[in-house]
This record gives C-alpha cells, sequence and structure tokens, in this order.
C-alpha cells in the first residue's frame, strides 16, 4: 500500500508541473493589459512602461515563469495586482471557505446518491426505478445558477427560513450555527448536480456486477437477496463510484463559482471570479494552482482507497514486502 | 420402482424479447432418482442451461417459467416463496457453472467464499465453518487447504477455481447437484480431473447429479440416463445404452454420427448435421427440427411431434415414431 502511495506521489510530480505551466501561460495569454486597467486608460506610454517594469512583466516569459515557480516553490505566492496584499493570504482562507462548502455537499450529494443508486438498482427497470432516475436527470442537469435561485426564492423570500447570502450573519454572527444556516442553501443547490451523477453511477455500476457470473454462484448457494446487494455486489461495485466521487470532490473545489457567487459566499471561486475582471495575474494564478493542487490531491486520495479495495494490488504489496 | 427426488413436468421458460417470445425451454419432462446421474445434451442455445437455472429458479425477468411443476421431494418449487426458495439452494441442490474464472467472487478469499453457505445453511460458527471449509478444500484436492483457504481466487487457476465451486456446491451435502457445462472453459487436461471429481464427488455424497454437457464421450461414461434437447424442446430421452446403440430421432442419430469413435471397425466417414439450430422466437407450427431433418414430411410440417414412448423408459419427439415405429433417417 505504501509503496503503491509513493509511485502515485512521484507521478504527480509532472503533474504539478504541467499544471504550473497552463496556469502561468493562461493568464499571460489571456487578453487584456493589466497596466491598463491599473493606470486607466488615458495613461501614456511611458507610465504604462515603468508599471510594467516594476511586476517584471517586461522580462521574456520563461524568466518570468522559472521567477514565479521559484517563489512559488518557497511558498510565495506573489503580490496581488489589485488590492496590494499578498496572494497567499488572499486565496488561502477563501480556500478553506470553498472547502466547507464543497466538502459538505459532497458528503450530502454521496450520501443522497448512495441511497437513491442502490434503491434503484435493487429494482431495475421498476416504476420507482424510472422515477429516481428521471428525477436525477432533471436534477442532474438543471443549472447551478437556476437551481440556486429557485432555492432561495422558496427557503429565504417565501418561507422566510433561511439567510439568502454570505457565510455569517453580519450582526453579531460567525457562530458554527450561523455558518450552518447560511451554509444549507448553497450546499443543496452545489449537491443537487452530484448527486445526481453519483446515484447514477451506483445503478449502473450495480447493476453491472450485479449480472456478473459470481454474483449467480451466490444466488445459487442460497445466500439471501439483501446479503448479495450488500456484501457481493456493493463491494465490488465500489472502484468507479470511489472514483467519480472523487472526481465530484474535485470539480466542487474548483466549480462552485456559480453558486459562490449566487449565495455571496466567500469562497476562491468567486475571489477568482473577481481577480479575473480585474485583469489580477498573481491572484489567477495563485487561486487556480490552489484548486489544481487540491484537485490533484483528492484524486491521489482516489487512487489510494481503489487501490485498497482491490485485493490484488494489496496482495502484490504483501508479496513485494517480504 | 425408486420415489424420483426431482421430477420436472412440462417446463417452460420464455423470454419476452424485443423481437418476440423466445421459447428457450419449452415443455420439458424429466424425473430424477435419488443416486443418479442424468446428462442433459445439446448444441449451444438448445435451453440446457436455462432448464438447469429454472429448476433453481435463477431466471431473471425478461425470463420466466410460464408453466410446468418442479417436484422435489414432496414440495413444488414453484411454489415457494423466494425466503423458502434460498434455503434449498446451496442446501439441497447445489449448482456449479461453467466458467469458473468468473464465478467466484474476485474480492473476498475463496474459503470465505465456502464458508459463506455453511453460515447461511446449516447456521455454523465462523470458526467451524472455517474448519468445514477448509476439510472441503482438502476432499476436492487443494494442496494446503489451511493456507489456500486465505487466498483470493486470482491465485488460482481455472481447474483450481472449479475444484473450489464443487467444494462450495457441495458444502451441505445436498441430495441433487447441478452441473452446468462445468469443463467446457478447462484446459483438455483438466476437464478429465474435473469429470473425475463430480464423479466421485456424487459418489460419496450419494446424490442425483444433472449434468449438462455436449460432450457426447462424457455422456457415455457418466451418464444413467440422457436428455436430448433441440430447441427448447426434449426430443429424445432414455438410459444411456439405448440412447447410444439404438437412437430413434433423427437428430441424436445425426449427434451420434458426428462423433469420432475409437470403437469404430467399419471406417465410417463423420458426418454433420447440416443446416443450422432453429433459434426459437415466435418458432413457427411443426417440428423445430424439421428444416434439417432428412425424413421429414407432411406432418413435420404444421404438427409438433408429442413424446411418445417407443420402449420402456425411452421416449421420441418424432412423427415417424407414430404408428410404424420404423427408424428414422438410416441412411
Amino acid at each position: 500500500m505504501l509503496r503503491f502511495i509513493t509511485g502515485r506521489l512521484v507521478l504527480t510530480i509532472p503533474v504539478l508541473f504541467g499544471v504550473s505551466v497552463i496556469v502561468f501561460l493562461l493568464a499571460h495569454l489571456a487578453p487584456g493589459d493589466v497596466t491598463t486597467i491599473l493606470a486607466g486608460p488615458f495613461a501614456t506610454e511611458a507610465v504604462k512602461e515603468k508599471l510594467r517594469i516594476s511586476f517584471g512583466l517586461d522580462q521574456a516569459l520563461p524568466i518570468q515563469y522559472a521567477k514565479w515557480l521559484g517563489h512559488i516553490l518557497q511558498g510565495d505566492f506573489g503580490t496581488s495586482i489589485a488590492n496590494r496584499r499578498d496572494v497567499a493570504d488572499l486565496v488561502f482562507p477563501k480556500f478553506v471557505n470553498t472547502a466547507i462548502l464543497a466538502l459538505s455537499s459532497a458528503v450530502l450529494a454521496y450520501i443522497i446518491g448512495f441511497f437513491a443508486g442502490i434503491f434503484a438498482a435493487a429494482r431495475p427497470y421498476s416504476i420507482s426505478d424510472r422515477v429516481v432516475m428521471g428525477v436525477t436527470l432533471i436534477l442532474g442537469n438543471a443549472p447551478p445558477y437556476w437551481l440556486g435561485l429557485l432555492i432561495v426564492l422558496l427557503f429565504s423570500l417565501s418561507w422566510r427560513l433561511l439567510p439568502a447570502t454570505g457565510m455569517t450573519n453580519i450582526m453579531g454572527g460567525g457562530g458554527a450555527w450561523d455558518v450552518f444556516l447560511h451554509l444549507i442553501q448553497p450546499m443543496l443547490t452545489t449537491a443537487a448536480a452530484p448527486a445526481c451523477i453519483v446515484a447514477r453511477i451506483v445503478r449502473a455500476s450495480m447493476l453491472e456486477v450485479l449480472s456478473q457470473n459470481y454474483v449467480r454462484v451466490a444466488r445459487a448457494k442460497g445466500i439471501r437477496r439483501s446479503v448479495i446487494l450488500r456484501r457481493h455486489a456493493l463491494r465490488n461495485a465500489l472502484p468507479p463510484i470511489v472514483t467519480i466521487c472523487g472526481l465530484q470532490l474535485g470539480y466542487l473545489l474548483g466549480g462552485v463559482l456559480f453558486v459562490e457567487v449566487i449565495f455571496a459566499w466567500p469562497g476562491i471561486g468567486n475571489q477568482l471570479w473577481q481577480a479575473i475582471q480585474a485583469r489580477d495575474i498573481p491572484t489567477i494564478q495563485g487561486a487556480t494552482l490552489v484548486i489544481a493542487l487540491a484537485f490533484v490531491v483528492v484524486n491521489l486520495v482516489v487512487d489510494a482507497i481503489n487501490a485498497y479495495l482491490d485485493p490484488k494490488i494489496r496482495a502484490s504489496e504483501k508479496a513485494g514486502a517480504t | 420402482m425408486v420415489e424420483p427426488i426431482l421430477e420436472v413436468e412440462g417446463l417452460k421458460t420464455h423470454f419476452k424479447l424485443r423481437e418476440g417470445m423466445l421459447k428457450a425451454v419449452d415443455g420439458i419432462s424429466f424425473s430424477l432418482a435419488p443416486d443418479e446421474v442424468l446428462c442433459i445434451v445439446g448444441e449451444s442455445g438448445s435451453g440446457k442451461s436455462v432448464t438447469a437455472q429454472s429448476i433453481l429458479r435463477l431466471i431473471d425477468p425478461p425470463g420466466h417459467i410460464v408453466e410446468g411443476r418442479i417436484r422435489y421431494r414432496d414440495k413444488d418449487l414453484l411454489d415457494l416463496s423466494d425466503r423458502e426458495m434460498e434455503k434449498i439452494r446451496g442446501d439441497r441442490i447445489g449448482m456449479i457453472f461453467q466458467d469458473p474464472m468468473t464465478s467466484l467472487n474476485p474480492v473476498f478469499t475463496i474459503g470465505e467464499q465456502i464458508a459463506e453457505g455453511l453460515r447461511e445453511h446449516l447456521d455454523l460458527g465462523k470458526k467451524e465453518a472455517q474448519g468445514r471449509a477448509i476439510e472441503l478444500l482438502r476432499s476436492v484436492g487443494i494442496p494446503n487447504p489451511e493456507e489456500r483457504y486465505r487466498d483470493y481466487p486470482h491465485h488460482f487457476s481455472g481447474g483450481m477455481r472449479q475444484r473450489v465451486l464443487i467444494a462450495a456446491a457441495i458444502a451441505c451435502e445436498p441430495d441433487i447437484l447441478i452441473a452446468d457445462e462445468p469443463t467446457t472453459a478447462l484446459d483438455v487436461t483438466i476437464q478429465a480431473q474435473i469429470l473425475k471429481l463430480l464423479a466421485e464427488v456424487q459418489r460419496r455424497l450419494n446424490s442425483a447429479l444433472i449434468l449438462i454437457t455436449h460432450d457426447l464421450g462424457v455422456v457415455a461414461s457418466m451418464a444413467d440416463r440422457v436428455l436430448v434437447m433441440y430447441a427448447g424442446e426434449m426430443v429424445e430421452y432414455g438410459d444411456v445404452k439405448t440412447i447410444f446403440e439404438q437412437p430413434k430421432h433423427p437428430y441424436t442419430i445425426g449427434l451420434m454420427n458426428s462423433v469420432i469413435r475409437l470403437d469404430d471397425q467399419h471406417d465410417n466417414e463423420l458426418r454433420s448435421i447440416p443446416g443450422t439450430p432453429l433459434v426459437p422466437i415466435n418458432p413457427p407450427p411443426g417440428c423445430s427440427f424439421r428444416t434439417r431433418c432428412d425424413a421429414a414430411h407432411a406432418p413435420c410440417e404444421t404438427e409438433k411431434p408429442q413424446a411418445i414412448s417407443v420402449a420402456s423408459g425411452h421416449l421420441v419427439s418424432c412423427h415417424l415414431m407414430r404408428s410404424d415405429g420404423r427408424q428414422a433417417g438410416s441412411s
């Protein structure tokens, strides 16, 4: 197991290198000149040039990249062009907020997805299966900016149950309960699509496994249906489910942008959105890099879980150790 | 005559497909004495496996058992609840399947997969079940069963896996063992070992055995009685000697002619049956075999032949048997 994880860790190095190159280039290839935004449309070329030199933007791209990477490796993400603060100070607290939203949404999505998927797989092609799958099809494809507004309309405007925006109450808020109340609506919005995707994968994966010969053998042995579902089927259906769950979490960590904007959730997506509007290159790079890093880490964890689930990998480790 | 342990009467298992009704099994009847070996033979798609799975009620939609009776001791298996049926499966009737490579669950050790049935049916504790499972592994010829108990299926070869599956099927000492082409997926050298093991196990348990195969050599060496199937129907049924020495149905005769026999002194030409088997989706009226039969005549086109008893315990479904009893296709 340990050897497997070490191997996968080594493999992430080229991935991260590639990510850093793309992140760096993306910001530089994007149209628009940061100096125009900073100095205004009427600034002279001399002022702009001075600004460029002060940010090191006049140097060749490879040199800029090498310098940037060197700083990143030392934990220095640079200074935000838009508001002159350390990018690290700007990005990391926001990332924690995003992680709170993404993780809680993911947990909710997994729970709903698992139960809905197994419920449907246990009675394939029945009316209840079709209803569940129909709902997941609609809800899973509902755009979050539409679903989010719908939820706000219901919970905040019609029923006046929950706060519509922000993470804490401006007046004397900030406790865990307060954050939780603010979390419910964005969480529901965010969880909808992944819950449906997980439900569909759980169902498909379970049905696939239930058609395997070893399930028929288990039935021929007289094992009870519930035990077959739980023991024989679910255990074998897990790897694709774990993979999809990980992917969903990865997407959530980087992709809750719409939801963060709608609910004014102070997350990294929101931050990235503002940085893009301001052509704030260091912040864009920092935020993108953090998101990419989170994605890589999640995938690493998924691989480790799948390795643990596969007796072939576990056994080869044991054999390798002796 | 001994009371049969299993009686199948007019079993019909149909599959509702988009293309129409697939009559995979269409009116099969036979009986099984408590220590008898019955071989079911026929081409691929003739309904042998569906017959076997119907006995254990393992048919899933779109397939359904539409008619018939399956009497085990004093119960009709088709009347039992799902839960009652689960108690018969693996306990009183054990089954061995075709492909040992995919018949074991890859994420559990083979020991667990044998012990599981013991715990389910015999209410054994974990330790007892493990002890019994190790004994079973030993009895089917797995060396070092104590160590191999903890191994996963991917550590085993096809032949060894089939031994494990036999051990699992006989764990509760069933009255009836059903083996569905248990050697088809194995190397030729291993096939003989597995068949020998099956025969040995059957004798040791004194159980009945339904062996599905298309290997007539296996039939000759193991069967007491033989059921020949074609397109979901029974074409001939009788004891092994009669079927091999005096086959009556043109299809059975064709099967016998298509086998190389080492004891054949006349150096006869090996013959295949022309044409391809009928797929019984919305089958036309008349005899299913008529398109491939040399002796087909008028009634074969319109009327389904009924099983006719030509001698004691020898049934043939052929119009040629009707009045004159003349042997068909003797050319």
